[in-house]
């Protein structure tokens, strides 16, 4: 079934056209190509997509947990990015 | 790259910042994910529930699979093949699951052909009739809908995506199930009895699919309060016995047990107990088909190593020849 040579792929899979692809697990493949059908029969049995994309799962540069705080403070205090930071009066149209 | 922060003194101590916001995460229904920090022992706990369930999951291709070359039509073949690759699937979902907390696939698949880890011991039955074929996809398939669909909401993310992935397939295999033992009983009278058979030999086995009775069951509580297990055993085995009875009305069949009848105060069916010794006997080893499930699983490993090897070979040709320039 797997073979510790064969390295771990991480699946993503568009559902549909107009929708972005979508981590949905991983398997183990000898190859690019493999990883592919693999995938296809493994995630897409019942028409759950219409791409897919494998990336070697050692790819993959995440940000760490530890991070968190720091790594996502910058947009923290930044309430004028969002549109309910503007006061505008009830009777402006269309805003 | 992560740094681990020094250990407290008393790591499940209130002055744990890590324990804290774990604590935190399960209290407020949120999920863990698989780089978050994480008790050794709920990081164990899953590994060897996913891990089971796994196993279950190839396994349990193994009783109905005998019957893929026997089934009575190409319909029915299909529908078997389908099925029995479903069970597969539901094998690889979970063993990726299982590698997000740091297990290694190999290594588990070593552990289940040396008998390391365990699997649901209703595989170890087998299934002597085509009526088997379907009493399997009803109550086994049944229950395990009963157990998989409180684990959506368990609290660690991949295993709970897994299992929404696996419910969605489980509603085919129940309903296949069913709608064979619908044409057989619309057959002859040998027909019939010969789903009846297959009902007796089932009904016990699947109940006790639910593991032994909560106040038997030492890792419930646990595994309950960190929200991997969202109802206990007795639980989801009453609501199997509430769910199946009008189903039987319905097919026509008698559950095998005499104790069952429909309890007007508390709303629900009073059953009989299960022979806990046999299921016992059955985890411990020593059930019908025990030796006979594991042996093939692991002929099914070593006749498949050459493939494993060829595929490695040619990939790391492949990748070699590209380097080289030349065309793949």
């Amino acid at each position: 079934m797997s073979n510790p040579d064969w390295p771990l792929y991480e699946v993503f899979v568009r559902g549909k056209r107009g929708l972005n692809h979508v981590h949905v697990g991983s398997l183990h493949a000898a190859d690019d190509r493999m990883a592919l059908t693999h995938a296809r029969d493994l995630y897409t049995r019942r028409n759950e997509g219409v791409s897919i994309w494998v990336v070697r799962s050692s790819a993959i540069t995440a940000s760490t947990p530890d991070e968190k705080d720091p790594f996502f403070a910058p947009s923290g205090d930044k309430v004028y990015r969002h549109p309910t930071f503007y006061d505008i009066p009830a009777d402006v149209p269309h805003i | 790259m992560t740094t681990a922060p020094a250990a407290p003194a008393d790591p499940a101590g209130p002055a744990d910042p890590l324990q804290q916001h774990f604590d935190d995460t399960i209290a407020r229904d949120q999920r863990v994910e698989p780089r978050d920090w994480m008790p050794d022992g709920y990081r164990r706990t899953l590994v060897r529930q996913i891990a089971q369930h796994a196993h279950s999951e190839i396994i349990g291709m193994q009783p109905e699979g005998d019957w893929i070359t026997r089934a009575p039509s190409l319909r029915r073949k299909a529908i078997l093949f389908a099925k029995v690759q479903d069970e597969a699937g539901h094998g690889l979902y979970l063993y990726s699951a299982a590698e997000t907390l740091g297990a290694d696939r190999a290594d588990l698949t070593q552990r289940l052909i040396e008998g390391r880890q365990k699997y649901s011991s209703i595989f170890n039955y087998p299934a002597e009739t085509f009526a088997d074929v379907g009493v399997i996809g009803w109550f086994v398939d049944g229950a395990a809908i009963c157990n998989q669909v409180p684990l959506c909401r368990s609290s660690y993310g991949p295993y709970a995506r897994a299992m929404v992935r696996v419910c969605k397939e489980e509603s085919f295999h129940q309903r296949q199930g069913y709608e064979l033992l619908l044409t057989m009983m619309a057959g002859t009278e040998a027909q019939r009895a010969m789903v009846q058979e297959a009902v007796d030999r089932w009904w016990w086995p699947s109940l006790m699919m639910f593991g032994p009775p909560d106040g038997d069951s030492p890792n419930s509580a646990q595994s309950t309060a960190w929200k991997i297990k969202r109802h206990s055993n007795d639980e989801l085995r009453q609501r199997f016995v509430d769910m199946t009875v009008p189903q039987a009305e319905r097919l026509g069949v008698a559950l095998p047990d005499p104790e069952l009848r429909w309890n007007e105060e508390r709303g629900r069916h009073d059953f009989g107990t299960p022979d806990w010794t046999e299921l016992q006997r059955v985890i411990s080893g020593d059930g019908p088909r025990n030796a006979e499930r594991v042996s093939r699983r692991r002929a099914a490993h070593e006749e498949g190593a050459w493939v494993r090897e060829a595929a490695a070979a040619h990939a790391a040709k492949q990748a070699q020849r590209r380097e080289e320039g030349a065309p793949a």
